[in-house]
C-alpha cells in the first residue's frame, strides 16, 4: 500500500516536471520567435530608411526589400499555429484573417504585379506594417521576459488607432492601382471552355477582396479597441455570447 | 390508516444572466413536465414562446428536456430554474423546405437559360449535350426526394432551430446550386472526357446511392414510433441497402457522399467537386458527433462501426 502511494506521488512529480519543462520550452521558443521577428522588421525599417536617404526617391525601394519582406511576413504563418495549439491566447480566426490578408498583399499583389511596385500606396502600407510589427513583436518579447516598459505597451495599443486605417488605405489603393494591369494580362485567370468546367477571373476576385474590407476591417479595429480598453484601462469587457 | 397527500411544488424562474425573478408559479403538480412549465411561463411572458425557452437547473448548465418531470429533478419543493432566451426560433421543417426548394428552382432557371445569365443569344435555348439533360433530371430528382422526405419521412427530435440558421443554410445551398448550375448549363460546357462510359458509371453510382440514402431514412423512421423522441441503435433490416449499418453509424451520409461523387463524375465540373468536398467535411463532423453520442448512450453499441466511412473515418 505504502509503495503504491509513493509511486503515485513520484508519478505526479514526474508529470509536474514534464509540464514545467514543456512550458519552459514553449516560453523559450516564443521568446526566440518574437526577438527574431522584431529584429527582422527592424532590419526592414532601417533598409527602407537608408534607401530613401541615399537615393532621395521611393522608386526601387520595394525591390530592394522584397525578399526580406516576403521571408518575414510569410514566417508569421507560424503564429496561426501558435493560436491553434493554444500557446498563444489569440483566436485562430482573428490572427488567421490578419496573416492571410498580409500574405495575400505580399504574394498575390505586390509580388506578382510588378507595375505597381513603385506606387506611393505601397510605401504607405510598408511603413505602417513596419511600425506596427516592431511595436507588436517587441511588446510580446518584453512581456515574455516580464520586463515590459510602459512606452512599448502604450505604443502597441495606441499606434494602431491611426496606423490601421492608414494601412488599409495603402492596401486598397495598391489593389485598385493593380486592377488595370490584371485585366490586361488576364493573370491567374481561367476561361471557358475547359475540361474542368470552371472559370476564374482574378480581376473580379480582387474587387471582391476590396469589398470584403468593408465588413472585416471594422471588426478587427473594434477588436483592437476592446483589447486596448482592457489592457490600458483595466476595463472588463463582456463579449456577446454566440 | 395512511393519508395520501399531494405535495404541490412552487416554481420560481430566474434570468440566467441577471438572476432577476421572472416568474413565480405556485401549486405546480409534482408530475408536471418541463414542457408544461414552459407553457405556464409563456403565459406570463408571451414574447417567449416555449420553443425559445432554455430552462436549466444551473445558470451555466445544460438545458432541461421538455419530457423531464418536476418531481424527478434534484429540486426541493420550491424549485428554482434559470431561463435563457434562445432567440427567435424557426421550425426544422420550414428550414428544410426553404433550403431545398431553392436549389431545385435555381438549377432549373439555369437549365432553361433564363435571360440575363448567359449571353442573350442563348436565352431559352437548350444544351446540345444529352448529359446536361441527364444532370438536370438527377439534380431535380435529388431535391424533390429531399422535399418529400422532409414532409413524409423524417421524424425530427428538435422542433426548432435558431432563426439565423435559415440565412446561413440557404446561402450555402442556394449559392452552391447557382454556382454549379451556371457551369453545367453553360453554352461552353465541355462534356466528360470518357464520354458515355463515364456518364453511365456515374449514373449507376448516383441511383444506387439515392436508393441507399432513401432506405436508410426509412429504416431510421421505423426505429421511432410516431410522436416519440426515443433513441435506439439502428440495425440492418431485410433491405440490402441497410446492411451497411454493420460497418457505419451514419450510412445516410455515406450514401449522400456517394450520390454527389456520382454527380461530380457525371458532370466533370470542378464546382460540383468542391461542393461534394465541403459537404463531406460537414457530414463527417455530424457523423462523428452522432457516433460519439451513440457510444455514450448505449453500452452495447457495435464496436465494428465507423462514423461515416467503413474502417476509415
Amino acid at each position: 500500500m505504502a509503495s503504491s502511494e509513493e509511486d503515485g506521488t513520484v508519478e505526479e512529480k514526474e508529470n509536474n516536471n514534464k509540464k514545467r519543462t514543456k512550458s519552459a520550452l514553449v516560453t523559450a521558443w516564443l521568446t526566440f520567435y518574437n526577438i527574431a521577428m522584431t529584429a527582422g522588421w527592424l532590419v526592414l525599417a532601417i533598409t527602407m530608411m537608408r534607401f530613401y536617404i541615399q537615393r532621395g526617391t521611393h522608386k526601387g525601394l520595394y525591390r530592394s526589400i522584397a525578399r526580406t519582406l516576403k521571408f518575414f511576413q510569410t514566417f508569421a504563418l507560424v503564429e496561426v499555429g501558435h493560436c491553434a495549439i493554444g500557446i498563444v491566447k489569440t483566436s485562430v480566426i482573428v490572427n488567421g484573417v490578419q496573416v492571410c490578408s498580409r500574405i495575400f498583399m505580399v504574394w498575390f499583389v505586390t509580388n506578382s504585379i510588378r507595375q505597381i511596385q513603385n506606387e506611393e500606396s505601397v510605401i504607405l502600407f510598408l511603413v505602417v506594417w513596419t511600425v506596427m510589427e516592431i511595436s507588436r513583436y517587441s511588446y510580446y518579447t518584453f512581456s515574455l521576459l516580464h520586463h515590459l516598459p510602459y512606452f512599448i505597451k502604450w505604443a502597441r495599443y495606441n499606434f494602431f488607432i491611426v496606423l490601421y486605417p492608414l494601412g488599409v488605405a495603402g492596401e486598397l489603393l495598391t489593389i485598385y492601382a493593380a486592377l488595370p494591369f490584371v485585366r490586361r494580362s488576364g493573370m491567374y485567370s481561367m476561361r471557358l471552355p475547359n475540361k474542368y468546367n470552371v472559370s476564374f477571373d482574378y480581376y473580379y476576385c480582387l474587387i471582391i477582396v476590396m469589398l470584403s474590407y468593408i465588413p472585416l476591417f471594422p471588426q478587427l479595429y473594434l477588436h483592437m479597441l476592446r483589447q486596448r480598453r482592457r489592457v490600458l484601462h483595466g476595463e472588463v469587457i463582456v463579449e456577446k455570447d454566440e | 390508516m395512511s393519508r395520501i397527500s399531494v405535495v404541490f411544488f412552487e416554481v420560481e424562474i430566474l434570468d440566467a444572466k441577471t438572476k432577476d425573478k421572472l416568474c413565480f408559479l405556485d401549486k405546480v403538480e409534482p408530475n408536471a413536465t418541463i414542457g408544461e412549465i414552459k407553457s405556464m411561463f409563456h403565459k406570463s411572458h408571451p414574447q417567449w414562446y416555449p420553443a425559445r425557452q432554455s430552462i436549466r437547473l444551473d445558470p451555466k448548465g445544460k438545458s432541461l428536456k421538455d419530457e423531464d418531470v418536476l418531481q424527478h429533478l434534484p429540486v426541493g419543493t420550491t424549485a428554482t430554474f434559470y431561463f435563457r432566451d434562445l432567440g427567435a426560433q424557426i421550425s426544422w421543417v420550414t428550414v428544410f423546405l426553404t433550403e431545398y426548394t431553392g436549389p431545385l428552382v435555381i438549377y432549373l432557371m439555369f437549365y432553361f437559360r433564363v435571360p440575363f445569365i448567359y449571353a442573350s443569344k442563348y436565352d431559352f435555348t437548350t444544351s446540345k449535350h444529352w448529359v446536361v439533360h441527364l444532370a438536370c433530371m438527377c439534380h431535380s430528382f435529388h431535391y424533390v426526394k429531399r422535399l418529400l422526405e422532409t414532409l413524409f419521412v423524417h421524424r425530427f427530435s428538435h422542433g426548432t432551430m435558431p432563426l439565423r440558421n435559415i440565412f446561413k443554410n440557404c446561402t450555402y445551398y442556394w449559392g452552391f446550386a447557382a454556382w454549379m448550375a451556371y457551369y453545367i448549363n453553360h453554352p461552353l460546357y465541355t462534356p466528360p472526357i470518357y464520354g458515355e462510359q463515364q456518364i453511365r458509371l456515374a449514373l449507376i453510382i448516383f441511383l444506387f446511392c439515392q436508393i441507399g440514402n432513401f432506405s436508410i431514412h426509412i429504416a431510421l423512421r421505423n426505429l421511432r414510433p410516431p410522436g416519440s423522441k426515443t433513441r435506439k441503435i439502428p440495425y440492418p433490416t431485410k433491405n440490402p441497402f441497410t446492411w451497411i449499418f454493420l460497418l457505419v453509424s451514419c450510412p445516410n451520409y455515406t450514401y449522400e457522399l456517394g450520390s454527389w461523387l456520382g454527380f461530380t463524375l457525371m458532370t466533370q465540373c470542378l464546382p460540383v467537386a468542391f461542393f461534394t468536398l465541403v459537404g463531406f467535411v460537414q457530414m463527417t463532423v455530424w457523423a462523428k458527433g452522432k457516433h460519439r453520442s451513440y457510444l455514450k448512450e448505449f453500452r452495447d453499441y457495435p464496436p465494428l462501426r465507423s462514423p461515416i466511412l467503413p474502417f476509415i473515418l
